[in-house]
């Protein structure tokens, strides 16, 4: 009998999601309480995990097809987190724009279920049903204000173009299966040799489908038109929480699977970095839209996770995790700040609608000068640590040409974001936003600005609950 | 182990920044804030004398040394101060407290914001010059960008926002390679701790190319000829603080990182290097005091005076003599002093004036005596007049010159001449001459608070000048022992 106490997040998860269904169709005006209950329910899955997290190492269930390590935990807890913040501050959002439905927190549960699937997925079956999954609740997502045409535009582009990159990923990994004669990933790890020329078709194939979910150049397109389209608290569910499963996926394919095959792949992670590295930086520049911008600057910051990826060391996958942590919590500060762009129910998310901020809202504008600084990577914030790791990691492989370009374009990118400090702090003042915010939306900028500030006190601490995720 | 009076000195401006960030803002009525501000550098400077009085001048080691584990297994938090860093302490927790007095009239808005990033600046500024492990160091030195983008971006003049992108940008373009370099360091020696790298070193093969990282940093942040050109810009736009603050402590930064981590570390690519620096110092003496002799915006002028005596900063360190490294350090603390004094002097015509162009000006003495001789005294200091603080650096630093490479120290000595004649054209036609302009016939001497500044500032310029040697006793056996250590670096390899 298998040990369905270490799915059990997964399981309560799922049948939360029915429940919530049920309650929405039979109750009237059940939104308000369906997202509490919500909230509710990604509060508990959290803690079912984290008491995991201390009581297992590496398990494996159902002949081998999920695995539950360090790493799965803390990635799931992570995604929860990330999850239970975005719903927590997107209430007021959604009832300026009457799009308030049960329906939201539901796709966003399902979503964050078909996830966790993918962190503990040990096939490829597994892992391509949990993408599925997540993929389709997000899809809806992003049409979710299908008043606007631009947001139904968003959705239809991102069905589309992600559609056909699980398509090449399924002919990866049906090419992979035809080699190795399973779709475990520890028999394919051992069957697979870098002989079999055709194999890296598949590993292509893979590799590409994955780059397409978390946006590394060149398969980025439809990043920006999506991010900007989308509603703006989805927007940023789509730049924090996605990545997240789509990391540890790329994490698990290339270290478990595809480890012997390494000299194949490394030149094909490499180049993804630099090119996401370089790109995010230059096209960011002619930006006038945040969402937009933000797009390009998340494609930026994946290039620079996957720096750490290239490595093919434990440190490197570590600094990789770390850099992904850090990265959520500026871009939920960011966001945050985001949503605070409100005037008489109309939101403002263009670059021009930040000019002169800092005469009206001083503390406001000094969380995006922290948070906008930290992204820059400028020392003493969390920015910088999370890009000082992940060249440390690089440069211990003595990978120098990664190291300098990436950081050269570290400088780049200070460009654009040094241009919004520049329209915050030296121009002209507008008119006034509201100030009456919710008390999630504050609260989540304050801790999140704090943690970005205050972190180079206590760095050893995100270090140490990552130093136990050893996969090689 | 004792009191931490490095770590309270790094932090007391930042506590002082946390009280005013939660005073309220009144506007027309900041003076509670100045005043909160002034008491807080004050006791700062204080506690950095009080350092200087009970530094061990006998021996080369660090003192009041912090040792803590900050990333476990990487890095610690150490700082210490030796010498040759604690004058550079002192020098910044003295050019604070003034620039807080003299933001009187420059600063108009947000008064309380310009005082908090004044004082985060300097807990940074001290931060560099006692850290003691690279990390921390290259921290420091990144962190210093933020307020400084801000002091000049929010009250800098008309070009304010190319200054600033200017600055952060060509700044953040050298530091880079230096973040590289570090890291590589670590990789190849296992610690980033300056104390143990000396006693280790680092192997010969790595030093030239992680000495080109560094200097790619320090180079821009000295600045050096041809990366100098940030600072033209940056000085003219900055208020009036923001210019002392860039021209007496920023500015020296890279000049003690060339000293403590360029010769220290990599001894071996320093000797290689020589020609490099010897070449682009004479360059930047001669090159850039022909360009301050052509200038019509007396800041700029300044500015590019500033890069002329960098350029004699960096010459005299790598002489790598006894008396070349101690000018280097001496001529640092005289320059600060003296720049300082002078971009205050500017300051106080142009508040009166709005108008920082030689040609607006002429025949000041005969409407504000006062200020012409101050200004005379400062002048003078710059040129390097016997008597002056600016004299035995400049002295120190040719006679090292001479004994080790004679042509470049001919030529530099020519750049003395140069010098003279900038900042005596300069003076002659801001000062000498008929009173042209209508305006000035009305202007006002200087006031108490400006007279006292400038005053503060006299006094060390003189006495260092007649009595160079609670100075030069400072640093003496740290410098020796620098080149001792050099030495026997060459000698085994």
């Amino acid at each position: 009998m298998e040990n369905l106490n270490l799915v059990l997040p997964e399981i309560f998860i799922s049948l939360s999601i029915m429940f919530l269904l049920i309650l929405g169709v039979f109750k009237k005006n059940s939104s308000k309480i369906t997202f509490n209950l919500s909230l509710f329910t990604i509060l508990i899955t959290a803690i079912i995990t984290l008491n995991e997290t201390f009581s297992v190492s590496r398990e494996t269930l159902f002949n081998e097809s999920v695995v539950i390590d360090s790493m799965s935990s803390l990635m799931k807890i992570i995604t929860l987190i990330g999850g239970f913040l975005v719903l927590v501050i997107s209430s007021s959002y959604l009832k300026t724009f009457k799009i308030y439905n049960i329906e939201y927190p539901v796709l966003i549960l399902s979503s964050i279920l078909g996830m966790m699937v993918m962190i503990s997925s040990n096939d490829l079956i597994v892992f391509y049903m949990g993408l599925e999954l997540q993929s389709l609740a997000l899809y809806v997502l992003a049409t979710y204000n299908r008043d606007q045409l631009k947001s139904s535009e968003a959705g239809l582009k991102y069905f589309v173009l992600s559609a056909l990159s699980s398509g090449l990923l399924l002919y990866g990994c049906s090419l992979v299966y035809g080699f190795s004669g399973s779709t475990n990933f520890d028999i394919i790890s051992n069957q697979l040799n870098s002989n079999e020329y055709v194999l890296t078709f598949g590993i292509v194939f893979i590799l590409v489908g994955l780059a397409f979910k978390i946006s590394a150049v060149p398969f980025h397109m439809w990043a920006p038109d999506v991010y900007e389209g989308s509603p703006t608290t989805v927007t940023l569910f789509f730049t924090i929480v996605p990545k997240i499963a789509a990391l540890t996926v790329f994490i698990r394919f290339l270290y478990v699977p595809f480890l012997n095959l390494i000299d194949q792949w490394q030149m094909i992670i490499i180049f993804l970095s630099i090119a996401s590295m370089v790109f995010g930086a230059v096209a960011a520049i002619g930006q006038t839209n945040i969402k937009r911008l933000i797009a390009y600057s998340s494609i930026g910051h994946i290039g620079y996770t996957l720096a750490g990826l290239a490595t093919a060391s434990n440190e490197g996958i570590q600094s990789s995790i770390i850099y992904i942590s850090i990265y959520v919590v500026m871009n939920l500060a960011l966001f945050s700040c985001l949503l605070m762009l409100r005037r008489k129910d109309q939101y403002y998310e263009n670059i021009e609608d930040l000019s002169g901020l800092s005469k009206n809202h001083p503390l406001l504008s000094l969380c995006l000068l922290v948070i906008l600084f930290s992204l820059a990577g400028i020392p003493p914030l969390a920015g910088f640590f999370a890009k000082f790791y992940v060249f440390k990691a690089v440069l211990e492989q003595s990978m120098f040409f990664l190291a300098i370009v990436g950081l050269l374009s570290t400088v780049v990118a200070a460009f654009y974001y040094l241009r919004i400090i520049k329209i915050i702090y030296f121009d002209k003042e507008k008119d006034k936003y509201d100030t009456d915010h919710s008390l999630w939306l504050k609260f989540s900028l304050t801790v999140s600005t704090i943690l970005i500030l205050l972190y180079f006190i206590f760095p050893s601490q995100l270090i140490e609950v990552v130093s136990r995720i050893n996969i090689i | 182990m004792n009191f931490p009076i490095l770590s309270s000195l790094i932090l007391l401006p930042i506590v002082g920044a946390l009280f005013l960030f939660f005073t309220k803002d009144k506007e027309g009525n900041n003076s509670t804030a100045k005043y909160v501000a002034l008491f807080t550098t004050v006791v700062n400077f204080l506690i950095s004398i009080y350092l200087w009085i009970s530094f061990d001048q006998s021996t080369s080691s660090f003192q009041f040394v912090e040792d803590r584990v900050w990333i476990e297994g990487f890095i610690n938090y150490k700082v210490g101060v030796d010498g040759i860093s604690i004058l550079f302490i002192i020098l910044t927790t003295f050019i604070t407290p003034i620039c807080i007095i003299s933001v009187n009239n420059s600063v108009k808005n947000r008064l309380r914001d310009f005082l908090i990033a004044i004082l985060i600046m300097e807990s940074f500024m001290i931060g560099v010059f006692c850290a003691l492990d690279l990390v921390v160091f290259y921290l420091f030195f990144e962190a210093g960008l933020i307020p400084m983008f801000l002091i000049i971006g929010i009250w800098g003049g008309e070009r304010r926002v190319y200054s600033a992108f200017k600055f952060f940008l060509y700044t953040l373009l050298g530091s880079v390679l230096m973040l590289v370099a570090i890291i590589s360091i670590y990789w190849i020696t296992g610690t980033t701790d300056v104390v143990q790298l000396y006693e280790i070193g680092i192997d010969v093969k790595y030093q030239n190319l992680l000495w080109l990282a560094f200097f790619s940093s320090f180079a821009v942040k000295t600045p050096m000829w041809p990366v100098h050109t940030w600072l033209p810009d940056a000085h003219v736009e900055a208020p009036t603080a923001g210019s002392v603050l860039l021209a007496a402590i920023l500015l020296k930064m890279a000049g003690y990182g060339f000293i403590r981590f360029s010769l220290g570390l990599f001894p071996i690519a320093s000797e290689v290097f020589t020609p490099l620096i010897y070449t682009l110092s004479v360059i930047a003496i001669i090159f850039t005091s022909l360009i301050a002799l052509m200038q019509e915006d007396m800041k700029k002028l300044i500015a590019y005076s500033s890069v002329a005596h960098m350029g004699f900063v960096t010459l005299g360190i790598f002489t790598l003599q006894q008396q070349g490294i101690e000018g280097s350090i001496i001529q640092m603390i005289s320059h600060g002093l003296v720049s300082a004094a002078l971009f205050l002097t500017v300051g106080v015509v142009y508040d009166r004036m709005h108008s920082r162009l030689i040609s607006t000006y002429g025949g000041l003495v005969s409407v504000i005596p006062k200020y012409s001789i101050l200004f005379m005294l400062f002048a003078l200091a710059s040129l390097g007049l016997p008597g002056t603080s600016g004299f035995i650096g400049e002295f120190l630093i040719l006679m090292g010159a001479f004994k080790d490479n004679f042509l470049v120290a001919v030529i530099a000595s020519i750049g003395v001449i140069l010098g003279a004649a900038y900042m005596l054209w300069l003076y002659k036609r801001v000062i000498f001459g008929k009173l042209i302009n209508k305006d000035l016939k009305t202007i006002l001497d200087l006031n108490r608070s400006e007279y006292f500044i400038l005053s503060c500032l006299a006094a060390p310029i003189l006495f260092f000048g007649f009595y160079p040697d609670p100075l030069i006793n400072t640093i003496e056996v740290s410098v020796t022992d620098l080149i001792n250590m050099h030495n026997t670096n060459i000698a085994s390899k």
